[in-house]
């Protein structure tokens, strides 16, 4: 098996086996989308119209919740050292580990998503439209949250850096895919929204692990 | 096949503080060297340079192999293996897993064999969790033969380890040794190579 | 490019913001006080009526806080290229001058908002922006303080400023497709009639003044610190 999906692999095995992994994600994403109607109330309508973006805020503070796993882990008990050292450059590593923060994270609130739709009224157009933002936008969430994560690896409490430093980065995710599902609520085509959803989410994913990789070298030299 | 290692003075400083100097020397294949000096004279770091994860204030790091001399630092972590202070084990793998894990990182095949080198046959489907100190350290060099580097940095190789296990280390170090490789190893006990030492 | 290595010694920046620096403060406040009597006595804009007067302040303030982190951007490449020792002093100084600019730039908004619209906070795509902005500038200030090591610190700030920066035009797009999206038009559009012109520039060039002097003098004081610092160490 390659370098990359030996990598690969193993974090999703750990993330499977180290507190039930996406639950936690999960659990939260659903805490979320339960809390919101407690707050504002139970008019459906009103529900269907912020429904994308409660969602879509939700997702994005679940899977926040998982990064500082990303690289953490690793830095603390020196795996990264010797994962450094080994064949695969670091830009592949961060990238695997987008990889694999995204299957265990942002697929499974994706799937989960239609789900919690259901419980905020929104009609099947935006739900689909929501389901295909998240699919799409997920993986940015990973890749820029990677970045964070590299960069606050060396702080003892970096928890709370970690949101500080990427969710205004996400800012356009959250944008674009709650503004997705409004325009298909409106019975408009949301296509265009999840046109620049998928160009920062490629250019995202394309680039951070390079950043990350950067940031990562610079926390091994201590 | 790696011929030599040489550092030319090299500095390093952490934080404000100048560890060392226009430290020079070199190690050829089949040779060990010893780092020694007190708690935070800088052995560490000087591994950490070695290893590339550090650059040093000033100085160079030549490798010499097939003839050829090279002084970048990434491509001298491809020749590494390393036994840092840290075990790099995850408590939620076996034993198996994390031997296969790594030696599949390294584009190796891992075996039984090596750990039936280190003693560890038995604890194979064992998670990590639950190993004893000495045991995590022989898991950790089962991990060093399987990479099969030429250039290993070591620190402290003894520690933790009963006299059976220091033994082996012995043994493995001499083996790697004899078949050409170089170590260089921070440590406060004699590695009883016949080797140089280098007092920081 | 050789004169700015000539300052990246800390002792000729010493001696160059000697003097550099008293003539930005002066600078400052010639054209503030001048910017803020000709602001003052500027004709009310037929449908802004007086409140113009916070053009004068709103605007300069966004355009620098913008700039500032433009600053940053540039000390932060030149940090990582070049490694010149200044240029991450000069970012990480630059830093809460920028923050300050920006929050001056929100409040300002919102309070010209007030007699505008009703309400002193209506998600304007240019405010919101800002606010963002506001966000960019806590997290790097807090990633420098959060860091022990004062050269990790520095180059990590320097990855998260130049991420940061290529993201602000995408933030900004965004935040304006948003704002069409939900509300139609954004509120704060900038024409300026001829008789403003003055007092505008006036006001942006005490601004930069200001910046700059209160810039010169945060890198003057980091730069005696860590020589003090270095002192201490070594007793």
């Amino acid at each position: 098996m390659s370098p990359f999906l030996t990598l690969l692999g193993r974090d999703l095995k750990l993330a499977a086996r180290s507190g039930g992994g996406a639950a936690l994600a999960l659990s939260f994403f659903a805490l979320v989308a339960t809390l919101m109607p407690l707050g504002v109330g139970a008019d459906l309508t009103l529900l269907a119209r912020i429904a994308g973006g409660v969602l879509w805020v939700g997702a994005v503070l679940a899977a926040l919740l998982s990064l500082d796993r990303l690289f953490q882990g690793d830095y603390d008990d020196g795996s990264l050292d010797l994962i450094a050292l080994s064949p695969l450059p670091l830009e592949l590593t961060s990238f695997a580990k987008i990889l694999a923060h995204w299957l265990s994270t942002g697929l499974p609130l994706t799937l989960l998503s239609p789900l919690l739709a259901l419980m905020f009224n929104l009609p099947p157009q935006p739900t689909l439209m929501l389901v295909v933002s998240l699919a799409i936008g997920t993986p940015a969430v990973s890749a820029v949250g990677a970045i964070g994560a590299s960069l606050t690896l060396s702080l003892k409490r970096g928890g709370l850096i970690l949101p500080l430093i990427i969710l205004p980065l996400l800012a356009p995710v959250v944008i674009f895919g709650a503004g997705s599902v409004a325009y298909a609520l409106d019975g408009l085509s949301g296509t265009g929204a999840l046109g620049l959803l998928a160009a920062f989410s490629v250019a995202a994913v394309l680039l951070s692990p390079f950043a990350a990789a950067a940031s990562v070298r610079l926390n091994l030299g201590s | 096949m790696i011929s030599s290692l040489t550092a030319e003075k090299l500095v390093c400083t952490r934080g404000e503080r100048r560890l060392f100097d226009g430290l020079s020397f070199r190690v050829r294949a089949g040779q060990a060297l010893a780092v020694e000096g007190a708690n935070g004279a800088g052995k560490s770091s000087l591994l950490r340079i070695l290893a590339g994860f550090l650059s040093p204030a000033s100085g160079r790091i030549t490798l010499t192999q097939d003839g050829k001399d090279n002084d970048d630092a990434e491509e001298r972590g491809k020749q590494i293996g390393w036994l840092g202070h840290l075990d790099g084990l995850k408590p939620q793998l076996t034993v198996a897993e994390q031997l296969a894990f790594f030696a599949g990182l390294y584009g190796r095949k891992a075996d039984s064999a090596a750990l039936e080198q280190v003693g560890l046959a038995r604890q194979a489907e064992l998670p990590c969790r639950y190993l004893s100190a000495g045991q995590r350290r022989r898991l950790a060099l089962a991990r060093l033969v399987v990479s099969e580097r030429p250039l290993w940095l070591l620190d402290e190789p003894f520690a933790a380890l009963d006299a059976s296990g220091q033994a082996l280390v012995a043994q493995l170090m001499a083996r790697h040794c004899g078949q050409g490789g170089l170590i260089i190893a921070a440590t406060h006990d004699p590695l009883g190579l016949g080797n140089e030492s280098l007092k920081l | 490019m050789n004169w700015l290595f000539k300052y990246a010694n800390p002792h000729n920046f010493m001696r160059l913001s000697n003097w550099l620096l008293p003539v930005c403060a002066v600078g400052a406040v010639l054209c503030l006080a001048v910017g803020l009597y000709f602001s003052f006595s500027a004709p009310p804009d037929y449908q802004q009526g007086a409140t113009v007067l916070l053009l004068f302040i709103h605007v300069p303030a966004d355009l620098m806080a913008m700039g500032a982190y433009v600053i940053i951007a540039v000390c932060s490449l030149m940090s990582v290229i070049w490694r010149h020792p200044l240029s991450d002093t000069a970012a990480r100084a630059a830093a809460p001058l920028g923050a300050v600019f920006t929050f001056l730039g929100l409040v300002t908004g919102a309070l010209w908002g007030k007699p505008m619209w009703g309400t002193y906070w209506v998600w304007d795509a240019r405010l919101t922006s800002f606010l963002l902005l506001l966000f960019l500038y806590l997290g790097y200030m807090a990633l420098w303080n959060a860091i022990e090591d004062e050269t990790r610190a520095a180059r990590a700030c320097a990855i998260l400023a130049l991420i940061s920066v290529v993201n602000i035009p995408i933030i900004k797009f965004s935040v304006d497709w948003w704002s069409t999206l939900h509300q139609g038009e954004t509120i704060m559009a900038g024409k300026l009639a001829p008789v403003y012109l003055a007092p505008f520039f006036l006001m942006m060039a005490g601004y930069a003044f200001l910046f700059g002097a209160l810039w010169m003098l945060r890198i003057r004081t980091f730069i005696v610190e860590r020589r003090a610092r270095t002192l201490m160490v070594s007793a």
